[in-house]
């Protein structure tokens, strides 16, 4: 009953609802039936998608982009936290710690850079001890491993470079650092290895009940599935209500960063946090796991979802914040500044809702990252408990390897050169990226078809020359092995174009 | 294969080339040229206009004939040359470990050892341009490259930011290309590139140069879709209401050059912070004996035909160490004062001839002086009717006038 109504709703309020459901039914016929669709590919879709893919369901992702991970995962603090910042009890509080220690196993199976290299929240005046101590309890409460407060000469032991005035700080050995796009990309490239279906440039624009299950509408056709899992980002609550009524509103958060170049990169040992107080959230500096060095976020109210600019403004106080605990930072060693907006709601919790089969991963605000595989897990339950009944599939394929040439030693880098000249060809200098490093990524699971989904597989352009050198050759590369001209081949998302045609005498090359 | 060479040359444009021919000329035969890009000649080979070797062969070549002239010289010398090979390290005692698909993984000993690696573009990131980050927003020479060697336009309505050398050239390739370059936008009160370029690709084709103005956002998801431009203050800070909009798809960037060190860093090469090169003697010495640099990675120039020059003078001292290793009875400093920014080299061997002093002065000068003193006793002063910061100085002090120093000599600019 309740299902006719929502139709019936839908149809009241947009005329052409009724023939996306029209041609929904029409569709229906000789169409694949998935057992699960899941909208969008960031870290969370793709855990979901990891998860679905150990069992023996059919599994469909469906992508706005023409990759994954381009929304929030792909622009963050890119921190495994250890979780006590949660309200204890919240199932935030419980996610988090369980993907924290999820965290390490999966990137050694799938080859992410991950490293376990603690955190510390510092206090630098009264109010940051009292905000020190009450993290300390709710990370005891939340079942944190091994946190405690430590005193000063600690602090300074373990960073020699915080501000001489720091007071205490509670010092939590389970926080890590990591590559979050190239988690997402695992994540999403293993379930694709195992079976799942990625459908890029699909982005949804409605959700119809069929006798089924459900029939998404998008950009690039209709999807039939039984169960819907809603990991929209920063649009879940739209894509919520296109087929139920509201219960949620995302509020997106902007957070502006600095990457400083590798020479700063050993400013900090840890993640060093400071206190969220009356003048917002503490501002972070840490190592990145490509030895960079990361300052920021802000945390901003923005009306427009996708608005991922930089300001000066903020970045300013962004700025004399870090300092504020790392006075010796040399930001002129900025390479780049960035920008992520979080999908935050107004509830202090993640919002993990199942009803008649259709589920909602939203409001992953941080810690969402971290809590991705534990997400995918209790995303799993819901689908159980709504009727999903699917055994484990006995040939799992729970591996992935990665050539990072830089990080290979001379014998090994001379084997593979041997084995296949291709990595003796370097195309990005900053960060000795070779031509076989390009070449895998582009053959796969989800091969990238921009410079900056090279960007995101093989760290090209992300050194000091920002893309500068390798950007033209890396054009070539993709324009070569795609089989386009260069003129097709985009910077990022669909629509980035790069060229604007040939030169007048363009066509007379060689 | 080859493991040990008297002299290796990490770079094949023109400081290496130029540095390598010397060295050959000043008698040494087992010289190797190691560069990573396919071909020889470097950036020149996308510097498609003319202007180069005035100076050098006193005629007017495009970037690649000026390469041309170099590459042809190497015929016949017996100087290896290694391409689409990338140095990715190199060590205190001159070994070279590099990588190429068609010889592997090398680990190769030199004599001598010739840094020539020249520079890179500074970035967007590096002066923090607020705004979004679409497509369409290049570095002058990433552009230069795409529109001059690939064949292939980057945009239709272009502003530049800053006004280096590189992007007044491209702001009238774009031109002749049948892009509309609206304006060309400098912090400073002054250009940092070449007045003849100002000249010839700015003013005769009518396109707005904007001194002391920054772009201050940028906008468009997926493309540049415009930029808002205003003016600064003499802190460089923009002023509120000064903003000027332009409707554009592409924003080039010439906003600076910053030598490539990254290899001469990890080889314990001390780095002169104010040239972002390596400190050097008056042979062009790094301070690890053996080691040499010479063009862009050095300091970078403003004429190629300047580079040749160096490079040629780093090759016949690698030459001289090679076969007599080194001698030196000590230094006198280099001291840059008032209106100097830096100075090549950075310090002189006691026992040196004549020498000669590159720098670059911090701001405009008209009829001025440079003062070369030592303590308080003024050893020479040089008269110049113009100086700016986007052109190289040179000075040349003979050992009559060096004898006179003491441990230290002082180079300053002043009004006349």
């Amino acid at each position: 009953m309740q299902v006719v109504y929502l139709i019936q709703r839908k149809r009241q309020r947009t005329g052409h609802e009724k023939g996306a459901a029209f041609a929904c039914v029409r569709f229906e016929e000789g169409k694949e039936l998935y057992d699960v669709v899941i909208i969008g590919c960031g870290v969370t879709g793709a855990a979901a998608a990891y998860e679905l893919s150990k069992l023996q369901v059919s599994v469909m992702i469906l992508e706005k982009e023409n990759d994954v991970a381009m929304g929030t995962s792909r622009a963050n603090s890119a921190i495994i936290h250890a979780g006590y910042d949660a309200p204890s009890g919240t199932l935030m509080a419980r996610l988090n710690v369980e993907g924290n220690a999820m965290a390490e196993d999966l990137c050694k199976a799938l080859d992410v850079p991950f490293k376990r290299i603690g955190s510390l929240v510092a206090a630098f005046d009264d109010y940051d001890e009292g905000v020190v101590r009450d993290l300390y309890e709710r990370g005891i409460r939340n079942g944190v491993p091994g946190i405690r407060i430590i005193g000063p000469e600690e602090t300074k032991k373990i960073e020699p470079n915080i501000a001489e005035n720091v007071r205490c700080a509670l010092y939590a050995p389970t926080a890590g650092i990591i590559n979050p796009w190239e988690y997402t990309i695992a994540l999403a490239e293993t379930a694709v290895r195992n079976g799942a279906q990625l459908m890029r440039n699909a982005e949804v624009t409605a959700i119809a009940r069929t006798q089924d299950g459900y029939c998404v509408t998008t950009t690039a056709g209709d999807v039939q599935a039984k169960y819907v899992v809603n990991a929209a980002g920063v649009f879940a609550d739209k894509v919520h209500e296109m087929l139920l009524p509201p219960a949620f509103e995302i509020v997106p958060v902007r957070g502006e960063y600095d990457l400083l170049d590798r020479s700063e990169g050993t400013r900090c040992n840890t993640v060093v946090f400071q206190c969220p107080g009356p003048e917002g959230k503490g501002v972070l500096v840490s190592p990145t796991v490509h030895g960079n060095l990361i300052v920021g976020p802000s945390a901003e109210e923005i009306p427009d979802r996708e608005d991922t600019a930089t300001t000066a403004e903020v970045l300013a106080k962004v700025r004399e914040r870090a300092k504020r605990a790392i006075p010796s930072v040399d930001l002129r060693q900025c390479i780049r500044n960035f920008a992520g907006v979080r999908a935050n709601s107004r509830v202090d919790d993640f919002i993990l809702l199942e009803e008649d089969g259709f589920v909602d991963l939203a409001g992953i605000k941080s810690p969402g990252l971290t809590a991705a595989p534990a997400i995918a897990k209790y995303a799993v339950e819901l689908l159980r408990k709504a009727g999903l009944d699917a055994p484990e599939k006995e040939d799992f394929i729970n591996e992935r390897h990665v050539v990072h040439f830089a990080e290979l030693d001379a014998e090994e880098q001379k084997a593979l050169i041997e084995k296949n000249p291709a990595y003796g060809r370097v195309i990005c200098r900053c960060n000795t990226v070779t031509e076989g490093e390009i070449l895998d990524a582009i053959h796969s699971p989800i091969p990238p078809v921009s410079v900056d989904g090279i960007k995101r597989r093989c760290i090209t352009g992300m050194g000091r020359c920002q893309g500068g050198f390798c950007g033209p050759r890396i054009v070539d590369i993709l324009a070569r092995e795609l089989h386009t001209d260069p003129s097709k081949i985009v910077q990022d998302g669909t629509g980035s174009y790069i060229l604007t045609g040939e030169t007048k005498q363009g066509g007379e090359r060689a | 294969m080859k493991e040990y060479y008297e002299l290796i040359v990490i770079g094949g444009g023109p400081a290496g080339l130029a540095a390598a021919i010397s060295a050959k000329e000043n008698g040494l035969n087992d010289i190797l040229i190691l560069e990573r890009d396919q071909v020889l000649g470097g950036i020149l080979n996308q510097c498609i206009h003319n202007g180069f070797g005035l100076h050098h062969f006193k005629e007017e070549l495009t970037g690649p004939e000026y390469a041309e002239r170099f590459i042809r010289e190497l015929d016949g010398t017996g100087i290896d040359v290694m391409t689409d090979t990338m140095v990715l390290e190199i060590t205190k005692d001159r070994t070279v470990c590099a990588v190429s698909p068609k010889y592997g993984y090398l680990t190769l000993k030199a004599g001598a050892v010739i840094l020539a690696m020249g520079c890179r573009e500074r970035t967007r990131g590096a002066i923090s341009i607020p705004g979004t980050r679409p497509a369409g927003i290049l570095t002058a020479g990433a552009a230069q490259r795409f529109v001059n060697i690939e064949g292939y336009m980057v945009g239709k309505r272009v502003v530049i930011l800053g006004s280096g050398d590189i992007g007044l050239i491209m702001a009238r390739r774009m031109t002749l290309e049948g892009a509309k370059v609206l304006a060309c936008v400098e912090v400073m009160p002054y250009s940092g590139g070449l007045m003849r370029n100002i000249v010839q690709c700015l003013e005769d084709f009518g396109i707005p140069l904007y001194l002391s103005h920054t772009i201050t956002d940028i906008r468009g998801k997926r493309r540049v879709e415009g930029v808002t431009v205003s003016k600064v203050d003499e802190n460089r800070r923009p002023i509120p209401g000064t903003e000027i909009e332009f409707d554009c798809d592409t924003v080039l960037l010439s906003v600076g050059l910053i030598p490539e060190n990254e290899l001469s860093r990890q080889a314990g090469i001390p780095i002169d912070p104010r040239t972002n090169g390596p400190m050097v003697d008056e042979s062009l010495q790094t301070q690890v004996p053996g080691i040499f640099a010479c063009g862009n990675v050095l300091h970078v120039h403003d004429l190629v035909d300047y580079v040749s020059d160096e490079a040629a003078r780093a090759g016949a001292a690698a030459a001289a160490f090679v076969k007599n290793g080194a001698a030196n009875e000590g230094y006198r400093l280099v001291k840059t004062a008032d209106n100097v920014g830096y100075t090549v080299p950075q310090k002189i061997a006691k026992d040196a001839q004549q020498v000669q002093i590159f720098f670059r002065v911090r701001r405009i000068f008209e009829e001025s002086v440079i003062e070369v003193r030592s303590g308080e006793t003024l050893l020479a002063k040089f008269k110049r009717t113009h100086m700016a910061p986007g052109e190289m100085e040179r000075i040349a002090l003979p050992k009559v006038l060096l004898d006179k120093a003491g441990d230290e000599i002082t180079i300053s600019a002043k009004e006349a």
